[in-house]
């Protein structure tokens, strides 16, 4: 026989239980909403910067909108265009290609490079390191514009200098060979930031790691092959990456160069002279012609396709890199 | 928990803080406002112009003369506005009561229900003639019967000659034919001891300075479209004749030579421009020029003439075009708005105190020769080129100028040499503005 009092304490117990986790609950939601409050604000500027426009492009890539009328609904048309017809779509394509397998490497390169020689320096390294970090802190108009003066074929001290020297100098930013070196040496020029983040990776590389390798008679470029690189390899993925992604939106140096070189930056704009990619479509990368599409010849509808496909290859050429990485990439500590 | 729930009242605080700031910012524009010199009970009209510095001083100076005419209403000028505001100012439906670009090829997208107005019912009511605009300057401002703008003074391109260069080296007056403009650019052409050029007769390469395919078009009569709106660019010869002749004055000089001379031949729009230095013997320019000359160079020697021409019978044309003005469907104070367009674009007063200010010649064909106009020989030869029968413009698209791009593209490729079948190239440019004109919904009209 149970008591009266045994009785109620066992019905109690499941009340206290369930009181218990009612308060478990209320605690979780409660830190739930303190999570998100703290997240909102990155929350609102994702969904209204990033999440809204990406879903209106999508939208948009499917219709033919000028801009100021509704937009038309195509179907598949913007993009049967795009793989079709545009006539200037695989000169743009090529153009940035060209950066992805030339700049971005040259880049990585050279502030490796830097990096390795700064790492080393005993004398005067806070002076080298401002010295080569400068050029990141130059707005790339004013880098542009700088480039463009110096690499005057006509009037430029380089050319000037050349010609003194008995050297006829390339026409830089006016030839059509040259104008993509020209913008990979201006683009070589500012690699301040990769710079840093090699600087810093170089000088986290474990001492004993070289000294011991040393002691096993390993060589400078032993070293550097052996201990250096895999150390700092998760660096050269994320800077190859960013690089990647980064000659895929080159924009401004482009635009700017195209226009001053062209000597076109100061027309009023009544009458188009400025040739699409100055010289002969050299510098007509892929945004350029999204740029002008969406914003000169009113194709807001075909430039939303330009832009879905650059973000599906920047998405795949992007896992590829992540997928291969995995062959040389070495993280210190990482269970593999 | 309770570092949490600090953590929680500083972050509400700081966003409290941040609203209030942007509250007590926002609200300082609007206490001002009344207190901006307005006059009483009167409409305020927002005018948006490209206009800017010394330009845009002269406007506001015509623009002060009807506001003080007109005492129910306020006109406030905004300058240095270019399309890329307007579009997005008519799509946000914020925009001025007035409007106005320099780019008049997009007329063809202004021209549109929900963007510019149509001034028709306007034009109508008040009995506006049409005809005091020269034909050219009503084609770029309507589009397809739809007239959503007027012309706001007109740039009219023609010859500039050295007159200094052209008397050394004998030759008198300017040249009227392609045939005698390319001996006297071969006889104006000076070389420097390396074999580079130092001063250059007449710069032939399409994109330096004012030198567009567009701008040739009324010297050669060539079409840009057939009777059914498909590009003729491959099918009319004359555009052929152009391009063979300028490939041949380039191939002279050296197309890499020139191409480095036009890299140091200064800024088109500051004093270091080749022709003010001496460095151009003749070239392509609009009359704007005038100004800048007698601002930046008033020792130089020139003269002003129409541009040579391919064959007889259309000397004395030339290339149009000008700024356009118009309100926005959405505008608030539309009647108001068309009174102060009327004003700008049809009196004779109004526009010769503009062109006088800035050296763009007035748009009707009355303000192009009224008295208040100042005497200026070099400027003259440009109101002469305004109102020729043969002076024409480009057709308005609804793709702005997409067309001309696409034929400027291949135009580079053309005059560095690296197009063979000229005919062929120009065939294959027209499939490729014919697909994008289709695209759009059609060609010119």
């Amino acid at each position: 026989m149970i008591s009266e009092s045994a009785a109620g304490a066992v019905s109690a117990a499941p009340a206290a239980a369930l009181a218990r986790r009612r308060a478990k609950r209320r605690a979780t939601w409660r830190r739930r909403g303190v999570v998100l409050l703290f997240l909102s604000p990155w929350i609102v500027g994702f969904s209204v910067f990033f999440g809204y426009p990406l879903v209106m492009s999508a939208y948009l890539s499917f219709t033919t909108y000028d801009l100021l009328s509704s937009p038309q609904w195509v179907g598949l048309g913007n993009y049967r265009y795009l793989f079709r017809d545009d006539p200037e779509i695989w000169t743009a394509v090529k153009n940035t290609l060209w950066l992805v397998a030339v700049l971005v490497p040259l880049q990585v390169l050279f502030a490796f490079g830097v990096a390795t020689m700064l790492a080393r320096a005993k004398t005067g390294v806070g002076f080298f390191r401002t010295v080569f970090y400068l050029p990141a802190l130059v707005p790339p108009v004013a880098a542009t514009l700088g480039f463009v003066y110096i690499l005057n074929p006509a009037t430029g001290p380089v050319n000037t200098i050349l010609d003194k020297l008995g050297i006829e100098g390339p026409l830089w930013f006016n030839d059509p060979a040259w104008a993509k070196p020209s913008l990979t040496l201006l683009g070589v020029w500012g690699i301040g930031n990769t710079m840093v983040i090699f600087l810093a990776a170089i000088l986290d590389v474990p001492r004993h790691l070289a000294e011991s390798a040393e002691l096993d008679g390993a060589g400078p470029f032993r070293r550097m092959g052996w201990v250096t690189l895999p150390t700092i390899s998760p660096v050269i993925l994320f800077s190859v990456v960013i690089g990647v992604i980064a000659a895929m939106q080159y924009f401004t140096q482009a635009y700017v160069a195209a226009a001053v070189a062209a000597g076109q930056a100061s027309q009023a704009g009544s009458v188009s002279t400025l040739e699409l990619g100055y010289p002969e479509g050299s510098t007509m990368f892929y945004p350029i012609l999204l740029y002008y599409n969406g914003f000169r010849f009113f194709q807001m509808g075909y430039a939303s396709a330009m832009a879905m496909l650059m973000l599906g290859v920047a998405f795949l050429l992007t896992l590829l890199i992540l997928g291969q990485s995995r062959r040389w990439v070495h993280y210190q500590g990482a269970a593999r | 928990m309770r570092r949490v729930t600090t953590a929680v009242v500083l972050f509400a605080a700081a966003v409290l803080a941040l609203v209030l700031a942007g509250v007590a910012s926002s609200s300082k524009p609007s206490a001002k406002a009344p207190a901006g010199g307005t006059k009483a009970s009167a409409t305020t009209l927002t005018v948006w112009v490209g206009w800017s510095a010394r330009e845009l001083k002269e406007f506001k100076k015509v623009v002060a003369e009807y506001d003080k005419k007109n005492s129910n209403v306020d006109v406030k000028v905004v300058g240095s506005i270019n399309d890329d505001k307007i579009v997005a100012s008519l799509r946000a439906g914020q925009t001025a009561d007035v409007i106005s670009s320099f780019t008049s090829q997009n007329v063809g997208v202004f021209c549109k229900r929900g963007a510019w107005a149509d001034l028709k019912p306007y034009l109508d009511k008040d009995k506006v003639d049409l005809n005091q605009f020269p034909a050219s300057t009503r084609q770029y401002t309507e589009y397809k019967g739809y007239r959503c703008a007027l012309p706001l003074l007109a740039d009219v391109y023609g010859f500039y000659y050295n007159k200094k260069l052209l008397a050394a080296a004998g030759l008198k007056g300017p040249p009227k034919t392609f045939a005698q403009l390319t001996a006297y650019a071969k006889k104006l052409t000076k070389k420097k001891a390396n074999g580079s050029l130092d001063v250059v007769g007449f710069v032939p390469t399409f994109g330096f300075y004012q030198n567009t395919a567009g701008a040739y078009q009324p010297l050669v009569g060539a079409k840009y479209f057939d009777g059914s709106g498909k590009s003729a660019l491959g099918k009319d010869a004359n555009w052929q004749k152009l391009l063979k002749w300028q490939k041949g004055l380039i191939d002279w000089y050296g197309h890499g030579k020139l191409v480095k001379w036009q890299a140091g031949a200064g800024d088109e729009f500051s004093a270091s421009h080749a022709f003010e230095r001496g460095k151009l013997a003749m070239m392509m320019d609009g009359e704007w020029r005038v100004a800048f000359v007698a601002a930046e160079h008033p020792e130089l020697q020139y003269g002003t003439a129409p541009m040579p021409v391919m064959g007889a019978g259309t000397y004395g044309a030339g290339y149009i075009n000008g700024t356009i003005i118009g309100i926005p469907e959405r505008g608030k104070n539309r009647d108001e708005a068309w009174k102060l367009v009327k004003y700008l674009t049809t009196n004779d007063h109004a526009l010769a105190t503009f062109s006088n200010g800035i050296r763009n010649v007035p748009s009707t064909r009355t303000s192009a020769h009224s008295k208040e106009l100042k005497p200026d020989k070099n400027f003259a030869a440009f109101t002469k080129i305004f109102t020729h029968p043969k002076s024409a413009t480009i057709p308005i698209t609804p793709l702005g100028a997409a067309h001309l791009d696409t034929f400027q593209s291949f135009l580079a490729k053309w005059q560095s040499g690296k197009i063979s079948d000229l005919v062929g190239g120009l065939e294959k440019v027209d499939e490729q503005i014919d697909a994008k004109m289709k695209r759009a919904g059609g060609g010119p009209p």
